[in-house]
């Protein structure tokens, strides 16, 4: 019997760690090494820190990547300010039906790719788009008004790309608040702010928290929003990583940029969590 | 506030306005693709020309429509294998990942689990150009030391293959470890008390009950597979899956094509969809 635990334990482990191993683990050692190195002749390579300073030197490199960072938060905490009442909405105050039916309605968008959500905006932001036409119509503007390809219009993109993967985590957590524990909060002589501040959102926490490392990690790691929707200016630092692959084929600068890219969300999520006091298995698992 | 607690009519009713407009905010730009897949002019976009299938069913220039549009039925085809071959696999590791996390005791468990979950938070992006970085390392070895030439380590659809199933895991061991953890393990026991063997009681009692979770799995990770692009972009060769394949197109230009097959899209997902709920409904 013991030996075959054992045996069985064996063979459960072998697809975890292949999986692990040959495609996140090895991978990643290898996006480090090419990293690491500069080309200093055919088919010759020195070990050096050159691509990393080359990022520190350029200021556009680093222009965009600070700028990606601050945006891809900017983008979390206005899908969290958005998303919140709505989630509070469905947990506590829709009952029965409703309640599931709005559930569900959260989770259509999701059901289609981020491409075709992406396109929509886009319709309904250009200069002959929906928006546009409406305003022209009702007589707010004299010409077609151009509302795509700048930085709002990216945030709106992300926002609604992101908005199921915070409301969903925050209507789970809520919904586990007892009704009985906010009219608790009523008679003890709070108000609807004190209430907010002192037991919804203290409760909500492992949900907000969840929601924003989510959110932040697909603004940050997005390439077809800020692609699409941005203009020439708002560049995002994934639009950097795929040109240095795939148009200048320079890979050793590449993989520099998509280990910073990864720093930087290791070092955000891992921060996010350290404030809070919770751990990835409780916010993920 | 809670719906016990008497509110002004002021607020409750501003705060309800504010839930319809989210709503409508939500389902604004999925109406209009779907709605200008219906006009009958050349671009996605006002003024509504009158309302055509001709960006279905047109056979001639300038309005093919889907069904007779060779490269994007093409696209459709490689999409779905890809995605079928994603969800296969994820499903299976993630069934065996489930039963590890579940029935074993090891040193190193809370570890390998937080490693299980990393590629949740690991960028997709990265996770394609680092799968491409090593895969490509390992092409070049193999042919410098054996003049190995090896197809599939190139960018092309087992890359993407991989690619995709290098994070669709995690969320397939998530999903079936989740239904895992509610199983009665007495139900087992009674099993084997009846004389059965350990996998007969595996095969006969836990894998049926599991079967919601595997199939509410495999659908989870084929729509996944069939919408991811970051990681899809990075690994993609000369077959490209739908999304990459239509991404080109939007970039020269859209025409309501784009809409129509948009459309079908939706509809297709909706379906699986509801055909997941309908399996967790009867368990």
């Amino acid at each position: 019997m013991h030996r075959e635990a054992k045996l069985g334990l064996i063979l459960l482990l072998t697809p975890l760690l292949l999986w692990l191993v040959l495609l996140i683990f090895i991978p990643h050692i290898d996006l480090f090494l090419v990293s690491m190195r500069e080309r200093v002749g055919v088919g010759q390579y020195d070990l050096s820190f050159a691509n990393y300073l080359t990022f520190f030197q350029e200021p556009l490199y680093l222009v965009t990547f600070l700028r990606t960072a601050v945006m891809s938060i900017f983008a979390t905490i206005l899908t969290l300010l958005i998303g919140f009442p709505v989630a509070y909405y469905i947990a506590k105050m829709a009952k029965g039906r409703t309640q599931s039916a709005l559930f569900l309605l959260c989770l259509v968008p999701f059901w289609v790719s981020e491409l075709v959500r992406t396109f929509g905006w886009m319709i309904l932001l250009r200069e002959t788009g929906i928006i546009s036409n409406l305003l022209q119509s009702v007589g707010l503007a004299n010409g077609p008004v151009e509302m795509l390809y700048n930085d709002a219009a990216i945030m709106v993109g992300l926002v609604y790309t992101s908005m199921l993967f915070m409301v969903v985590p925050l209507v789970t957590t809520l919904e586990s608040l007892p009704d009985e524990v906010v009219e608790a909060g009523y008679d003890l002589g709070g108000n609807g702010l004190s209430v907010l501040r002192e037991i919804i959102i203290p409760h909500a926490m492992p949900g907000i928290v969840s929601g924003s490392i989510v959110v932040f990690m697909l603004c940050l790691g997005n390439y077809l929003t800020p692609t699409m929707l941005g203009g020439k200016e708002s560049l995002w630092f994934t639009e950097l990583i795929y040109s240095q692959f795939i148009v200048r084929f320079n890979w050793e600068l590449g993989a520099a940029f998509g280990f910073l890219l990864l720093i930087l969300s290791s070092v955000i999520v891992w921060g996010m969590l350290r404030l809070t006091g919770q751990s990835l298995e409780k916010t993920m698992g | 506030m809670i719906p016990s607690i008497p509110q002004s009519r002021l607020l409750t009713t501003a705060y309800a306005a504010y839930v319809v407009l989210f709503f409508i905010f939500l389902a604004l730009p999925l109406i209009v693709v779907a709605g200008f897949a219906f006009n009958d002019s050349q671009f996605p976009s006002l003024p509504w020309e009158g309302f055509t299938w001709n960006w279905f069913f047109g056979a001639e220039r300038p309005m093919i429509g889907v069904f007779h549009e060779r490269s994007i039925l093409r696209a459709i085809g490689t999409s779905v294998f890809v995605a079928f071959c994603v969800s296969a696999l994820s499903m299976v590791v993630g069934l065996s990942n489930a039963f590890l996390f579940n029935r074993y005791k090891f040193r190193g468990q809370g570890l390998l689990y937080v490693f299980m979950l990393l590629p949740l938070v690991i960028p997709g992006i990265v996770l394609g150009i680092s799968i491409l970085v090593a895969s490509s390392r390992l092409a070049n070895g193999l042919w410098d030391g054996f003049q190995w030439d090896v197809e599939a380590l190139r960018p092309g659809l087992w890359l993407v293959i991989l690619g995709q199933f290098s994070f669709i895991t995690t969320i397939a061991t998530l999903v079936i470890g989740a239904r895992l953890q509610k199983f009665d393990r007495t139900l087992e026991e009674a099993a084997l008390n009846l004389g059965a063997g350990r996998l007969t009681a595996i095969r006969t009692i836990t894998l049926p009950y599991l079967a919601p979770a595997m199939i509410g799995a495999f659908v989870v990770a084929f729509l996944m597979s069939f919408e991811n692009f970051n990681t899809t972009l990075m690994l993609v060769g000369s077959d490209a899956p739908l999304t990459i394949a239509m991404f080109d197109r939007l970039k020269e230009g859209s025409t309501p094509l784009l809409n129509a097959v948009s459309l079908l899209l939706m509809l297709g997902s909706s379906l699986l969809a509801l055909i997941m709920i309908a399996f967790q409904k009867r368990s």
